[in-house]
């Protein structure tokens, strides 16, 4: 596939016939896809389908086998000793919140920001707690995170991977590990911070949230993009019977 | 003399003081370099490097399946075939400690797993480097699971130590044996032994409990202690 060069102007990521396995198993088959600046792309598919796998490859949990992922026009494809400066710039919010538990929740924020930016303590608190204020738990800043709810444990979750300020923002299925009554809440943090404009992919089965947020929707399905398609076609129903098919089984649920 | 007397006149006498000092330096400094070379076992099984895997696996066989007397013995008398001359302090010490690290290193290495691949990979998507996610994630919490056992590990160093008698290290059961032999009186000179033996685990046990407090920052999450490796299936007492 041939690439225009102003593309990554306008992209952050550009994924090119990407092929990556576990051993024998085949989990992405030839997957190309762009993010565009300031996108909020919703990713769907059923369990095992390589959602996870395709995500952690763009900040570099994962390397590939073959193509090349670009993140600002920079091939990234190993994992070596410099990926830490493309994680820096990504942040990545997990399903299970990965909070560290000997932290506080502030300490949970501010440890990258001091030990890999270098940034002042006091300066790197202070912030620390404008981003708390922002994902409105600022009263649980001593709290350790066994001590909170899973939706607060997300919400904290986020912020520490605001806290350095990345340009990419990847979010692993971030409520399906939550009680109902706690989704509605980090859902709401994600689609504010996606309307201010920061780029986001979103892996997620919450259609009502996707059709709120999503400027492009993509459906992928056996380690390979079936559907990428602007939000608007998607939910007019003008996909693929395939994801049709699929889409019909999440809606029933 | 009646037999309190003699045990307070051992207790108190420069040959006794001695020999619980060596008793002591051979437990700390067995302990030193043992929790480190488990460390670094445990570290090298963790990365899984294949041909120092193989090395470290050969170790932690030939130190867990043999004696430990075997061992000190082994080192004492085997090494000078090679041209390699230690003090029977050096031989016990060496031995002790390489004994160590192969019990050790398993309780390092469950602290290590006690943190799971969420958080570590959650370090990483910040921009933590591996020897910082180490620093900051790993080893922090790790600490919490691996004193508790460390802290047997010491007081069962503590009497381990008393083996390397047998290489003529002066250390408080040959100083004992020796006191007794001279006028055999073995209950006051053992008791006086024993008592030392008594008071030092008394105070490690004392040591522990407050460096555990401490690691735990005076707050222990519950999902540690539930994760927490089950400490008695890699105590030493049953292994030897
Ligand atoms: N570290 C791994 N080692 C081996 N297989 C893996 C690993 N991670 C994921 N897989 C496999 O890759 C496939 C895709 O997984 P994943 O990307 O997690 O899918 P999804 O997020 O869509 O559920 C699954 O079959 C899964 O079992
Ligand atoms: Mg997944």
């Amino acid at each position: 596939m041939s690439r225009d060069p102003n593309s990554s102007k306008r992209n952050i990521i550009e994924a090119r016939n990407v092929f990556k396995s576990f051993g024998d198993l085949e989990v992405l088959k030839d997957v190309s896809l762009d993010i565009a600046k300031q996108e909020t792309m919703v990713i769907v598919g059923p369990s095992g389908s390589g959602k996870s796998t395709l995500i952690r490859c763009f900040n570099l949990l994962e390397g590939i086998q073959s193509g090349e992922i670009r993140f600002e026009g920079n091939i990234i494809k190993n994992i070596d000793k410099d990926a830490w400066k493309r994680r820096e710039e990504i942040g990545m919010v997990f399903q299970n919140f990965e909070l560290f538990g000997h932290l506080t929740v502030l300490d949970n924020i501010t440890l990258a920001p001091i030990v890999v930016k270098g940034l002042d303590k006091k300066d790197a608190q202070q912030k620390g707690m404008a981003l708390l204020e922002k994902v409105k738990i600022p009263e649980k800043a001593t709290a350790f995170p066994i001590e909170l709810s899973g939706g607060q444990q997300q919400r904290v979750a986020i912020a520490r991977s605001l806290a350095m300020e990345p340009k990419l923002m990847l979010y692993d299925e971030p409520t399906s590990a939550l009680d109902p009554e706690m989704v509605k809440g980090v859902l709401e943090v994600i689609q504010q911070l996606s309307q201010e404009g920061m780029t986001s992919v979103v892996v997620t089965h919450e259609m009502g949230f996707a059709r709120n947020v999503a400027d492009r929707m993509v459906f992928m399905d056996h380690g390979r993009i079936q559907e990428n398609s602007t939000a608007d076609k998607f939910f007019n129903g003008q996909v693929s019977d395939r994801t049709r098919v699929f889409l019909d089984q999440i809606l029933i649920h | 003399m009646d037999a309190l007397t003699l045990i307070i006149d051992y207790l108190f006498s420069e040959m006794y003081l001695r020999a619980a000092g060596m008793t002591l330096l051979l437990t700390v400094v067995a302990m030193f370099f043992g929790m480190l070379a488990g460390l670094v076992i445990a570290v090298i099984q963790e990365t899984g490097n294949k041909q120092l895997n193989y090395i470290v696996t050969t170790y932690i066989w030939f130190f867990r399946g043999t004696p430990a007397l075997f061992q000190i013995i082994f080192i004492y008398n085997v090494l000078p075939e090679f041209g390699i001359n230690l003090s029977s302090f050096m031989s016990g010490a060496l031995a002790l400690a390489l004994h160590e690290g192969a019990y050790v290193s398993e309780i390092m290495r469950a602290g290590l797993q006690s943190v799971g691949k969420g958080q570590r990979n959650a370090a990483r998507s910040v921009g933590m480097k591996e020897w910082q996610v180490m620093r900051h994630i790993i080893l922090p919490q790790a600490i919490r699971v691996i004193i508790p056992p460390i802290g047997n590990q010491f007081i069962g160093m503590l009497k381990l130590s008393a083996l390397v008698s047998v290489v003529a290290v002066e250390e408080l059961l040959l100083v004992a044996n020796q006191a007794a032999s001279s006028n055999f009186l073995y209950l006051e000179a053992l008791t006086a032994a024993g008592i030392y033996y008594l008071v030092f685990t008394t105070i490690f046990m004392y040591i522990q409990g407050h460096i555990e407090h401490w690691a735990n920052g005076g707050y222990r999450p519950k999902t540690l202690v539930e994760n927490a490796p089950d400490t008695k299936l890699i105590g030493r007492t049953e292994a030897r």
